[in-house]
Parts: C-alpha cells; structure tokens; sequence
C-alpha cells in the first residue's frame, strides 16, 4: 500500500466482519474509499467491527464516511463497533455523530410542461409588477420634478453639472467616431446600389435624411443607454446595497431629489447636444466618403444637402433627444433602486436597466415615425 | 534555518504598509500549533492587515512569514497552503449568488473529487458542524442573519478540515449570546478538530474565556504576547489601559 493512500480490508473472523482501515483517510481520499466501502455488500444481522488501529490521519470526510458505513449498517440491523482510534480520532468520530442531522438532499428541478408554463407565468406577473412600479416611480419623479421647479434651489447643482460631464462631455469622443462611421458606410453602401441607375448624386439624401432623422439619434441613444444607464444602475444600486439610500432618508434627504434629478436632467440637457454632434459627424462621414468614392466635390454636397433635407429634419431627430433621454435616465434609476442584498443582484439589474433602455428608445422612435408620418413632417 | 514543526506560523521581521504609511514594522511573532491566540491592538494599528498578509493578501515590504513550515514567498507553496487554512472574513464573505450549502462545497469541489452526494453529506455535516439548523442549508446569504452569515462562513472556512483557521474579529456585530454562543463553538471545534486558530478581535470577552494567548499590536509591532495573566501584570499603558478599562474589568468579573 503506498503511503499515502487510505485502504480498507475486508476479513471474516468467527462469523464478524472485520473492517480494517488504515493509511490517509482524509478528503483527497474520500472519494475513493467512499466508493469501496460502498462496494462491500451489506452485513446483515452479524456483527461488524470497524478496526482503526492502523488510520495515520482521520478528517471530517473520512470520518463521515466510516461514521455513516457503520450507521447505515447498523440501522439494518448489525451490530457494529468501530474501535482501535486514537483519542483525537475518537473525538473527531464522536463530533461527527453528534452533527448528523437530517438534511433535504438539492432537488434538481424537474422538466417538463408545467415548469414551462410556471415559469411563462411567472414571467408575465414579473413583467406587470414592474410595469406599474414603474409608472409609480415615473409618477415619483414627475412629482418631484414639479416640486423643484417651484422651488429652484432645491436643485442640486453640483451634482447636475458633474453629471452632465459623465454622460455628456466624456461620451463625446465615441458617439462622434460611432456616428461619424456610420455616415461613412451609409454613403459606401448608398453608393454602390444608386451607382446602378446613375444616380450618385442620390447618396447624399440617403445619407442625410438616414443620419439626421434616425441613426444620429437612435445610435447616440443606444450608447448613451449602455454607457451611462447602466452606470445610474450600478452606482445606485451599490448605494442600495450599502444602506446609503436608507441613511439618506433618515437624514431627511429625498432620494428621488438627491440622486435621480441630477442624472435625469443631465441627460436630458446633453443627450441633444450629443445627438447635434452625431448628426454633423454623421455627415461628415458621408460627405468625405462621397468625395472620395464618388467624386461628388463637399461644395457640391452642401448643395445638394439644402435641396434634399430641410430645416425640419434636422429637429426631427433633435426633438426625440430629450424623450429617449428621459426613457434612459428613467429607466437606469429606476432599476438601480429595485436592486437588493446582493452584488449579483446588481449585475442583473444593470443588464436589464441597458436592455429596457434600448427596448423602450426604439418603441419611442417607431411610435415617433409613425407620428410624424401622420402630420406630414 | 530550518522550519520548526511546533510553530504554526513564525514571522520575522515583518514590516507592511501602503504607500508611504507604514502598518508594522520589525514585527516578529510565533503562534503555537494547537494554541488560540488572540490578537488585539487599537483600531488602525493592523490587526487585520496583519492577518491579509499571513495568508497572502497582501504583500509584506520585508521579512519572512513561515506557515506550518512553508515560506510564503513561493507562491507554489501558497497554493499548497491554500487547502490548509481556512479564513473567516468579518461579515462572512460568503459568495451571495450560491445558496449555503453551494458556498461549503465550494472548496469542496475545488480540491477533492467527491460525488454529488457525498459533497452534499459533507456540506450538510458542517452545516450542522456550526450549529445552524438543516434548512439553513438551502437558503441564500442575504436571506441570513449577521450571526448565522459568520457560522455559515465558518462552516465554509472549515470545509476542507484545515490545520489553521484565521478568525477576522468573528464575534464583532454579534449579540452577546450569539457572541458567546460562538466563543464555545470556536473552542469545541478547536478542540475536537484540534485546530490551530488566529483571531483578530476587539472582545474582551472572547480574549478572556477562548483565548490561550494573547499579542498586543502596538507602535507597529508586537507589543506583549502571553496569556491572560501575563497581560493583566503589564505595566504597558496602553495595555493597562485596554485590559483595566470598565470594559475590560467587567469581563473579567464576569
């Protein structure tokens, strides 16, 4: 037997099973001697004698193992007794028999159609909790909006401004090289088809219309939601989890003032102007790639730009800004204020707050197209 | 100079800090195999850094740790360490998205080969190990107490049957029955598991009635160690101070 292994021995003396341990019976061996002693068929009613004279080193899982052999073999109605233990061993032994309590074994989750249909179920009441929470909190922060418009100095200025730099000025460099690419492969792709007819100089209504009523933003929008709706999730989220919102209000500061006006108006303040500046680098992008591809001189792009877009395309897509800016501040704050206990709980809360956020910005646009559509612009 | 089985950990020379803030300094300390120490000092003078920097949380500028004979230098014998000590954090830094007895098997499963009953056996026995109820087993740590989270971190701590165990201040936040309460426990299971156990702690009470020995953190090093009585005779002020205060004249009445 090498050293450091446990072994068992099975032996027959005058009609007792001897069992006799010895070696390492420690976790790293466990496994192994668990399954051996399992392979031993069941004594019956003749008496069993464990021998543990030669054990060199006993833990909780090895004792386990022998305590539970010997239990389970005695509950069958043998006799059976474990002796040969050092004091230490005894004592270990002696821990072990005194802890074994009864226990729910994990129940792995079963299968089948009522489980998917218990978890549809769950989802669909999931889903209308959250809806009216979050019609509440809405209605929570449209109130508190209103308060502090009454009353401007409420607001908390500080905060406001160091928000608007967040998710406003350090969102610049990468909505302006997002939408500057777009305008870029738009004008590609316009170009190649439109080549077909003749008809080029059609790229730069493509571009033009495609960027400033839509893609400047709605893209803006998406990175915004990913980059600063998230934020609001976990930094509040973290503060939930903290008991910082639970000292705020017992400080007698209000939550809603204090955290989600600040972010919410920042976003509602910088959002146009981010989306301004995706929808000049947008055209940037296109304007260059239709001089380079296409031939078509920036003189010769800015007037066709004023015959095929007017001014009002350019405030369509403005207009939206501060809607979808609402829906994303709106969203992440909510979200982080509905996390609990956990850091995994934030995790989840911040996948959802980006999800709902995009969900919801491109319902807004869908509902805006129709919208304008409807009155003609 | 050759590592001296009867010490559990043998520091030399420690010396610790961040940034240019130094924690310890020169600091040398020897715990016992089988021995309780307590380790006490003010706030701010260490006590848990020193016990990150033991089992290598925390890198020291100087000198040398040796646990149960291994040089915490090598990182391989580190990570042979790793399964021979367990560590209870202050609030039980059990993993929130695993249910009690997923964060016992944790270890479990990380370094033995166990099956899934067996592991469950194992999980439940310590469970019960710590005293906490069979249906504590099946329940998430935020949907646990203060107190029951330390059991349950201690259950995981002594998952793999370590031969030392890190105790970061275990009865802080408890009540003083549930702080009582897991005095005897750390004691019978340092009895009956004869575990060597490094504990940080602020409770006069713990020092009192579990502790074997007692280190005073001070100036940046060990200021005294010994048992009880030899920290009552110290002329040390702050000592005196810290073991004759009304706190610590009422636990010793007690």
């Amino acid at each position: 037997m090498a050293a450091d292994q446990g072994w068992l021995e099975i032996m027959e003396r005058d009609g007792t099973l001897v069992v006799e341990a010895g070696g390492l019976w420690n976790l790293a061996n466990a496994a192994r001697l668990d399954a051996e002693i399992r392979q031993v068929p069941a004594p019956g009613t003749r008496p069993v004698h464990f021998d543990i004279t030669k054990v060199k080193l006993l833990d909780t899982a090895g004792a386990w193992t022998l305590y539970r052999t010997a239990r389970d073999w005695e509950a069958a109605g043998a006799r059976v007794s474990i002796e040969g233990g050092n004091a230490e061993q005894v004592a270990l032994l002696e821990t072990v028999r005194a802890n074994d309590k009864p226990f729910e074994p994990t129940v792995p989750e079963g299968f089948g159609v009522i489980r998917i249909v218990a978890h549809v179920g769950a989802a669909v009441e999931d889903i209308a909790r959250e809806t009216v929470a979050l019609i509440g909190f809405f209605g929570l922060v449209v109130s508190t909006l209103l308060r502090t418009a009454r009353h401007p100095r409420r607001l908390r200025v500080t905060s406001l401004i160091y928000h608007m730099e967040e998710v406003g000025l350090n969102a610049l460099p990468i909505v302006a090289l997002i939408s500057f690419l777009i305008g870029v492969v738009l004008a590609f792709q316009g170009s190649s088809q439109l080549q077909r007819f003749g008809a080029e100089i059609f790229v730069v209504n493509l571009v033009a219309v495609s960027v400033l009523r839509e893609l400047g933003i709605l893209l803006t929008a998406i990175v915004i939601a990913g980059r600063s709706g998230s934020a609001f999730t976990a930094q509040i989220g973290a503060m939930k989890v903290h008991e910082e919102i639970d000292a705020m209000q017992t400080l007698g500061l209000d939550p809603i003032e204090v955290l989600v006006l600040p972010r919410l108006l920042a976003l509602v303040i910088t959002l146009p102007l981010l989306a301004f500046l995706a929808d000049i680098m947008g055209l940037l992008g296109g304007g260059l790639t239709a001089w380079i591809a296409l031939g078509i001189p920036p003189a010769a792009f800015v007037e066709r730009l004023n015959t095929a877009v007017s001014m009002w395309s350019f405030w369509v897509g403005i207009m939206k800004a501060p809607v979808f800016a609402f829906l994303i501040a709106m969203i992440g704050c909510y979200e982080g204020f509905q996390v609990v206990g956990s850091a995994e709980s934030v995790g989840q809360r911040t996948t959802r707050a980006v999800v709902e956020a995009i969900f919801l910005v491109i319902v807004a646009d869908a509902f805006f197209s129709v919208f304008f559509q409807v009155i003609g612009i | 100079m050759a590592p001296t089985p009867e010490l559990a950990i043998r520091i030399r020379g420690l010396r610790t800090g961040f940034g240019d803030q130094i924690i310890h300094d020169g600091l040398d300390l020897d715990v016992h195999r089988g021995e309780i120490l307590g380790v006490v000092g003010g706030s701010g003078s260490g006590k848990s850094v020193l016990l990150r920097t033991i089992v290598g949380l925390n890198r020291p500028r100087a000198g040398t740790i040796e646990v149960l004979g291994h040089d915490l230098a090598s990182r391989r014998d580190v990570v042979a360490l790793e399964a021979r000590w367990g560590v209870l954090f202050q609030d039980g830094a059990l993993f929130s998205s695993l249910t009690v007895d997923e964060n016992i098997q944790v270890p479990l499963k990380e370094h033995s080969t166990l099956g899934p009953r067996m592991l469950d056996e194992i999980a439940a026995l310590k469970v019960a190990m710590v005293g906490l109820a069979p249906d504590a087993c099946h329940k998430y740590p935020a949907q646990l107490s203060g107190g029951m989270r330390k059991r349950a971190g201690l259950a995981r701590a002594l998952a793999l049957d370590p031969e030392i165990l890190f105790l970061d201040e275990p009865t802080a936040g408890l009540d003083p029955i549930g702080a009582a309460a897991f005095d005897r426990l750390i004691r019978q299971l340092h009895d009956s598991l004869g575990l060597t156990v490094f504990m940080v702690t602020h409770d006069l009470d713990s020092l009192h009635t579990i502790c074997d020995r007692i280190a005073v953190l001070a100036d940046r090093k060990l200021e005294a160690v010994g048992p009880m009585d030899v920290m009552l005779r110290s002329e040390h002020p702050w000592i005196r101070e810290y073991f004759h205060g009304p706190r610590g004249r009422a636990a010793l009445a007690g």
